[in-house]
């Protein structure tokens, strides 16, 4: 069956818009039966059909490959879907605009199905279509076209995985996301560290540093193209802010001594960090706009690693003030501060969930470090994964996944791992990598 | 619906990060401070820089979490202080260091408390505070590599480096 009329004139006027819906094929409007339920603790894998998208000519077909094979990846790693050998395929798909014979797909169990195409336009831009299909129920649950540059066709990829995750979840997806790390090269004594930036899934690497100075616990903006970040550079160690689209560097603030441990709130217009004061560390904000700082603590302790809630309101950081490392809570403003962590041994590195729901953290007892979560109540604390040794989570936009690294003497590597516990993986880099931080959704 | 502008940014950050990579910043200038004086002891000139690593004693050496001066410590230092106030055209930096056990910001901090104590204890032996910087590597830089407790009680330390050219 060929897409009716109607649905091709509409397509052809969205062409100047750059994205839009694929009228669905189907007649019916399509329920939301097939849903993937991700709250439960332990759900099947759904498995999912991806056919290997149609190459509109013969010099798109690598592309299409790719971007098949890159939305394939991303669903496997989320842990929440299988996708079906493709030797196991009856029906081939050449045209993307047909109905699928639902038959040949329930037959090897595939409950969702996605299709689509790669199309050259005649201003050089790629066309990428997909439709995803609810198999049992013999419907459209989602089609979208998108248009772009053929360097970007990652992108595209990525995009679409977080369609096909938001629609079989109900949940934003985090594939269309960016992880900024610390690349580290050179013996453990005299490691040379260098600012990168890679896809989440840790493909296309790049550097945005050359490794003269050294680079710590670089974090992303979540509002825009920005990195703030701690360096070694020609005077003290300071807090810079780096902007990745311009390559513009400056130091944050006009501080007295060594500032360290910075974050982003979340509307980007402010960066919290830890300000030296001989023996102590304390708490300090400043906002980009005004220039303006603010202290935020006043105590003999070691006040560091600060986080915002995604709200705004609550800052969530490390003291030793009650003689061992725990996790406090405060007002944003600044006041009275209630330690919410009470589990075995210290907590360190807390980062509050972008859904507002945990505060992942690095804990340290016994000698091991784990990765854990906690309430922002301080109540339910898990540890997701121990070891020697385990340090500095970080949320996928979604909330539901942690990116931490791990050394275990060789060297320290990034890994995933859900908020659940499950599902641990490594992310492969060019050389040892630590202190990731993911970026918002980029789109 | 995603907007063609938040598809067309990502083009623009692969542009500029070649940019990102011209942005040419100046060699670390701190001074190595991870390699002690190798000469036979005493063969040093007296009042040089080798002088005082290997007739003095460059560090001290911390208990695990701890920002203590021990005994043998403050002994160390007293000869620091000593040898400074003989050769007082000398400025220096007191470097904190911490070793792997324990998250990196933390460990910056606690860097900054041990080069802080050094740094106190000198002054408390009238060594002028304008003479000295303090730095933290924190756990960037330790001196023994090993993942065990006899390397980690060597890069538990603060580190008196004679600045070059003073």
């Amino acid at each position: 069956m060929n897409i009716n009329r109607l649905a091709m004139n509409r397509r052809r006027l969205l062409v100047g818009a750059g994205a839009g819906a694929l009228a669905a094929i189907a007649t019916r409007p399509a329920a939301a039966a097939l849903r993937l339920e991700i709250t439960q603790g332990n759900p099947q894998p759904m498995p999912i059909a991806l056919p290997e998208f149609v190459a509109g000519a013969p010099a798109e077909a690598e592309v299409a490959r790719n971007v098949t094979s890159i939305i394939s990846g991303n669903l496997q790693r989320s842990g929440l879907f299988a996708p079906i050998n493709p030797a196991a395929f009856t029906e081939k798909i050449t045209n993307s605009d047909t109905v699928p014979r639902f038959a040949d797909w329930r037959v090897i169990n595939a409950q969702a199905l996605v299709t689509g195409r790669i199309t050259k336009q005649p201003d050089g831009r790629l066309k990428a279509e997909f439709r995803l299909w609810d198999v049992f129920a013999g419907q459209q649950l989602d089609g979208k076209q998108y248009f772009t540059t053929t360097d970007n066709s990652r992108r595209i990829a990525h995009i679409i995985s977080d369609a096909i995750y938001q629609t079989l979840t109900g949940e934003k997806g985090y594939f269309d996301s960016r992880i900024v790390f610390v690349d580290e090269t050179g013996p453990k004594e005299r490691r040379i560290k260098r600012l990168a930036i890679m896809d989440q899934d840790g493909v296309g690497t790049r550097y945005l540093t050359r490794g003269d100075d050294l680079v710590l616990t670089p974090r992303f903006n979540p509002s825009s193209q920005e990195i703030t970040y701690m360096s070694y550079g020609q005077s003290d160690p300071r807090v810079y802010l780096l902007n990745i689209e311009t390559g513009q560097r400056e130091i944050v603030g006009n501080f007295p001594g060594m500032t360290f441990a910075p974050r982003f709130s979340a509307d980007g217009q402010r960066i919290i960090m830890s300000l030296q004061q001989g023996a102590n560390s304390n708490l300090f904000v400043m906002d980009l706009r005004s220039k303006q700082t603010t202290r935020l603590t006043d105590t003999p302790a070691i006040d560091t690693g600060p986080c915002y809630s995604p709200d705004g309101k609550y800052i969530c950081f490390e003291s030793d003030r009650g003689g061992s490392q725990q996790i406090y809570v405060m007002p944003a403003t600044g006041g009275p501060a209630q330690r919410i962590s009470f589990g075995e041994g210290n907590h360190s590195t807390p980062v509050w969930s972008p859904r507002g729901d945990f505060i992942a953290f690095t804990g340290q007892a016994k000698g091991q470090f784990s990765i854990g979560v906690l309430k922002p109540d301080g109540s339910g604390e898990r540890l997701l994964t121990s070891g020697y040794h385990n340090e500095g989570p970080t949320f996928a936009p979604n909330g539901r996944v942690l990116m931490f690294f791990r050394d275990l003497g060789q060297g320290p590597s990034l890994f995933t791992i859900d908020v659940t516990g499950r599902n641990e993986l490594k992310i492969p880099t060019p050389s040892l990598a630590s202190d990731p931080a993911w970026s918002p959704l980029l789109s | 619906m995603i907007e063609i502008g938040n598809i067309l940014r990502g083009v623009r950050i692969a542009a500029v990060l070649g940019m990102g990579l011209a942005i040419s910043a100046c060699a670390n200038q701190v001074a190595d401070s991870n390699t002690p004086g190798t000469s036979a002891a005493g063969a040093a000139t007296p009042g040089s820089q080798q002088d005082f690593v290997v007739n003095v004693g460059d560090r001290v050496f911390f208990e695990s979490d701890s920002t203590e001066l021990t005994a043998t410590s403050r002994a160390t230092l007293d000869k620091q202080a000593q040898w400074l106030t003989a050769h007082g055209q000398y400025r220096f930096t007191v470097e904190g260091h911490a070793d792997e056990r324990g998250t990196r910001e933390y460990n910056i901090a606690l860097g900054a408390r041990r080069s802080q104590a050094a740094r106190d204890y000198l002054i408390s032996r009238g060594i002028q505070a304008s003479r000295m910087k303090t730095i933290s590597y924190g756990k960037e830089r330790p001196v023994a590599v090993c993942n065990d407790i006899s390397c980690w009680s060597q890069n538990r330390r603060a580190v008196t480096v004679l600045n070059a050219g003073s």
